[in-house]
This record gives structure tokens, C-alpha cells and sequence, in this order.
């Protein structure tokens, strides 16, 4: 992890009307962090991610992302991220190698980037045989792993997984985690949201939001201890029980 | 004990393009009247299926069903007077309203909310303010308490609720859970069906699905005391290293990140504890802690999946 910023938020803020969905959050993400974004439903993750993303304008407050100003340069930063979700991922009724031309082409890599991209992954994913497979005909877990490596075709600097391991099984769920560990060692930043809490364990740093506002961020060792509890799930409770806001 | 439930051998294909899918392959199990009975298992292991089938709208190809004593095909229209069924996807009607879906369900099954009131009291309370708000404009918390409401508004005997706590945060999906609880006290049969491991301790007993199949039916604890070996959690200063050393040794059989830890099994039947300690920390591994534990629902799955 170096010491370089790929996010540097401050007093970001959404408001929908007279609702406030996003308050005055602040925070710093280093190069090659593995982030956890925690919050309960409703909280304002979504949001907050999507301004992030550069699909949505704040209303107030600064933020830069991936060297990029959020009001001026959001499409520098489109093209700087990666981004998928249990929700968005790759189109089921186009093959694996369908998938990388049309990401990589969106992305705008060169044939030969893409054949290279193409023949790394499959080979790291074990997946040779399968590159002309509609997507469709894939087991789950292969799914959201061929999805995540897609989402880093073009070498993002940061990549946002918005509840990447909803509904895998146990074994694939620690397989995407520990390719979460390799794109972190490679430099990539990971800004991850989850509903497990073991999964908020394996994070550098966690911020927890409780109606719109961030409540707590550190390292899962020091919010254990701060809050001098068993670990983050005891944390998440504590904090998310004093929520007035549900949403999905 | 009398079943509320039973499935016998039941198998259930579906054609996709050229393709088969075995999406149930020889299901058997029973659940009593009254238990509280999970179905574990991550997408794609049949659940939902299962489901179907059990509320009758869905024939299996192989196999038969009762429900409250009555046969799945023969008897589907009585089941269907006495079964509640909240599916995964939201499926009431989104531009009426609280109160109007409500009485659209109860006058269904001739019934109305205030009969069967002291029944859903508990859940309606939480979104009776906004009663007169349409139900596609509902927060999700307040969509899931509204179609329980629904499904619970003819007092059924058995009620099926597939993946309910999906998506849900974990202060949500604890207050489900208590809630759970006080229907079974009321006594009703609850099906529910989760992807969420930590869930299946909170049930009488649970079905570990994986891939159309069950691996195992028992107790939670009956689960945890089948697990086949000692296992133990480790953490070091880096983690991350430290699966890699763990998964480089041939002494340890499985190695696994489990929050703050990692559990392993080893692959002989003598535990060379001191012997590993010492390898890691002739790796560099510094503040070392290696501590026996009891086996979690979640180990006993992925030790299942491997077999």
C-alpha cells in the first residue's frame, strides 16, 4: 500500500428534496486499500458510491478520485474504475470472450490488449475451455469471479464491488476474497460493500454509515477495541441499532 | 412427531437450450408441526424449486410431497387455502396500497385483518403509518414486513418464506430472526430458506443444500459434532502471507480466511502444533496465535462441498 490517495473525499453531500441522503462524509482511501464501505440498508452506501462513480452530482463538498475532480473530470474517472455488483455484471447471452471484446472495446483497448487481457485471464481462471460458454451456462461462483476480472480489463486504479459475494457459496465466496488480496497486492484499490461481516475482517480500513453520516472508521482491529467488543459484526450491531433510517 | 411437511425422492429437471439442469436430484426429508426447519445453501442449490413445489405450483418430475398431510398434486387446492408462501422476489401489488393489498389477500381466503389481527400485530404495527402509501414506494425493510403481513393474514399452518433475509443488513435480519421466533411460538411451521450460514443456528434443525442436492439434515449442533477432524484458528501480523505458508504446508489439509482468522484442519491424525508454530515463525510470521476451536455451520458446509 503506498501513501498516495486514489479517493479523498470532504463534506461530501447528496440531498434528494429535503432529504438527505449522503451528510458531509470524510474520508481518504489509499492506493492498493482493500476499503470496506459498511452501513446498514438505507444508510446511504449506494449513493455515496454512485457520486463516487461519477453517475451522480453532489450537492455539496469535494471529492477527488483517482486524481480526478468528481465535478469536472467525472468522465476521466469512468474510465480510471472498475465497477460491478451480485447485480450488474456481464451479458448472459454473450460468451466469456464476447464479454472481454465488449468491455475491452468500451474501455478502449486495442485487439491485441484484449486478445492479451482474454488469454491472461482465462488461463488464471481456469476457464480455457469454457471461452466461447455463453456466461448464461456458468455456475454462479464462476460468474462473479470472470465478472470481477472483466471489471479490471482496462487496469483500473480503483475498483468498486458493491456486494460482489451476495448468494455464493462458502468456498467461492473465500476464492473471491483472496482475488479481492491479489488485485490489492498488484496496487489496485478495492472500495467493497458487504452484508457478511466476516468479509468487513478481511479489509485494511472500514467505515460503517448510520443515516447518511459515517459513524466510524479505522482498521477492524481498532473498532473491535474501541468498541470493546468480539469483532465487527458486534460493531456493525452497536452502531447500526441507533439507525432511524431503513431503506434498501 | 406429526409432519407438517414431507418429500419423498423428489427430482426436478428443467430444459435449458440444449442443455438439462438437475435442479433437484432425490430430495427426502420431513419437517414437524411447529418446528422452525431451514434450508441452507447458496444460489442455484434448488431451494427456490423445492419451494415451488411444495406450494404447489410446480410439479416434480420424480417423487411426492404432503403438506399438512395433504399431496402436492392431488390436494393442491386445499394446500393452497393453508400454506403462506413469501417468494424471494417482492410479488405484491405495487400501486395499491398497504391497506389495500392487505384486505386483497385476507378477502382471497375469506378472511380479514381483523380476525386474524393478534396474528400479524407484531409485523402490521411497524408499517401501519404508512398504510396509505402505495406498496411499490415502500423502503425494502417495510416491502418484506408488508409481504409477510400478507402471507401470514389467513393463519396458515405452514408458512415458506424463501430467502427473506437476502440483501438485509445485520441488525435487520436479527430482528427478522426474533420475529421467527414469535410466530413458531404461535405455532405455525416455518420453512425459510437463507444463503447466510450463520443463520442455520437459529433454526430446530436445517438442510444443508448444495447443487440440487442435500448433503446433510440435522440439528445445527448435530451438524457442528459430525465435523470429521480438530480444528483450529490462526492469526499472525499478516494474514494474507499466512494462508499462503498455511496452504504451502503439506501438514495442513484446508485452510480457510474465517474473519479474523484462518481455520485449518491438518492432514495427519497427529497435530504437529509446536512443529507448525515454529515453521511459521521461522517464516517471519510475528504476534502467532493458534487455538483450538468448535467448527461453525459454515466449516461443516465447505467441509461437505469437498467430499
Amino acid at each position: 500500500m503506498s501513501n498516495e490517495l486514489a479517493i479523498s473525499v470532504s463534506d461530501l453531500t447528496k440531498q434528494f428534496g429535503d432529504f438527505t441522503a449522503v451528510d458531509a462524509i470524510t474520508f481518504d482511501v489509499k492506493q492498493g486499500e482493500i476499503f470496506g464501505f459498511l452501513g446498514a440498508n438505507g444508510a446511504g452506501k449506494t449513493t455515496a458510491m454512485r457520486m463516487l462513480c461519477g453517475l451522480s452530482l453532489p450537492t455539496s463538498g469535494m471529492a477527488n478520485v483517482a486524481g480526478f475532480d468528481l465535478y469536472k473530470e467525472s468522465e476521466k474517472i469512468k474510465r480510471s474504475i472498475g465497477y460491478m455488483s451480485q447485480k450488474f455484471s456481464l451479458y448472459e447471452d454473450l460468451t466469456i470472450r464476447e464479454n472481454n471484446r465488449f468491455y475491452g472495446g468500451i474501455y478502449g483497448l486495442t485487439d491485441q490488449e484484449i486478445k492479451e487481457k482474454t488469454q491472461f485471464m482465462l488461463k488464471h481462471l481456469h476457464l480455457e475451455s469454457q471461452a466461447d460458454t455463453l456466461v448464461k451456462a456458468l455456475p454462479l461462483g464462476w460468474k462473479q469471479k470472470l465478472s470481477f476480472s472483466v471489471s479490471m480489463i482496462h487496469d483500473p486504479k480503483i475498483v468498486f464491488l458493491d456486494e460482489p459475494t451476495g448468494g455464493v457459496d462458502p468456498i467461492t465466496r473465500r476464492e473471491f476474497w483472496t482475488m479481492i488480496y491479489e488485485a490489492a497486492h498488484r496496487g489496485t484499490t478495492v472500495f467493497v460493500t458487504t452484508h457478511y461481516m466476516d468479509e468487513a475482517e478481511y479489509c485494511d480500513r472500514v467505515s460503517i454509515m448510520v443515516d447518511g453520516k459515517i459513524e466510524a472508521l479505522d482498521t477492524p482491529a481498532a473498532l473491535t477495541q474501541q468498541f470493546d467488543v468480539k469483532g465487527m459484526e458486534e460493531v456493525f450491531v452497536k452502531l447500526a441499532r441507533k439507525a432511524k433510517r431503513s431503506d434498501n | 412427531m406429526e409432519s407438517a411437511v414431507k418429500v419423498e425422492r423428489v427430482f426436478k429437471n428443467f430444459q435449458s437450450g440444449k442443455t438439462q439442469i438437475e435442479a433437484l436430484k432425490d430430495i427426502s426429508f420431513d419437517v414437524g408441526k411447529g418446528e422452525l426447519f431451514g434450508l441452507i445453501g447458496p444460489d442455484g442449490a434448488g431451494k427456490t424449486t423445492l419451494f415451488r413445489i411444495l406450494t404447489t405450483l410446480m410439479i416434480a418430475n420424480k417423487g411426492n410431497a404432503w403438506v399438512d398431510g395433504l399431496e402436492v398434486v392431488s390436494d393442491y387446492k386445499e394446500i393452497r387455502k393453508r400454506v403462506g408462501y413469501m417468494p424471494g422476489r417482492f410479488s405484491l401489488y405495487q400501486d395499491l396500497s398497504v391497506e389495500e393489498n392487505i384486505s386483497f389477500f385476507a378477502t382471497l381466503f375469506g378472511t380479514s385483518l381483523e380476525k386474524n389481527y393478534e396474528l400479524v400485530k407484531d409485523i402490521y404495527v411497524q408499517i401501519e403509518p404508512f398504510k396509505k402509501r402505495r406498496a411499490g414506494a415502500l423502503s425494502g425493510g417495510m416491502k418484506q414486513k408488508l409481504a409477510l403481513s400478507c402471507a401470514l393474514i389467513h393463519r396458515p399452518s405452514v408458512l415458506f418464506l424463501d430467502e427473506p433475509t437476502t440483501g438485509v443488513d445485520a441488525v435487520s435480519r436479527q430482528e427478522f430472526w426474533e420475529l421467527l421466533r414469535s410466530l413458531q411460538d404461535q405455532g405455525i411451521t416455518i420453512v425459510v430458506s437463507t444463503p447466510y450460514m450463520d443463520e442455520a443456528s437459529l433454526c430446530d434443525r436445517v438442510a444443508l443444500m448444495q447443487d440440487g442436492k442435500i448433503m446433510d439434515i440435522d440439528t445445527p449442533k448435530g451438524i457442528t459434532q459430525k465435523f470429521s477432524k480438530p480444528l483450529w484458528a490462526v492469526t499472525s501480523a499478516d494474514m494474507y502471507q499466512l494462508m499462503h505458508d498455511l496452504r504451502a504446508d503439506e501438514r495442513v489439509d484446508t485452510c480457510y480466511p474465517f474473519g479474523q482468522y484462518h481455520h485449518i484442519t491438518f492432514a495427519g491424525v497427529n497435530q504437529e502444533i509446536q512443529s507448525i508454530e515454529k515453521s511459521l515463525v521461522d517464516k517471519g510470521h510475528t504476534d502467532l496465535t493458534i487455538q483450538k476451536i468448535d467448527p461453525t455451520i459454515e466449516d461443516c458446509f465447505m467441509e461437505l462441498m469437498n467430499q
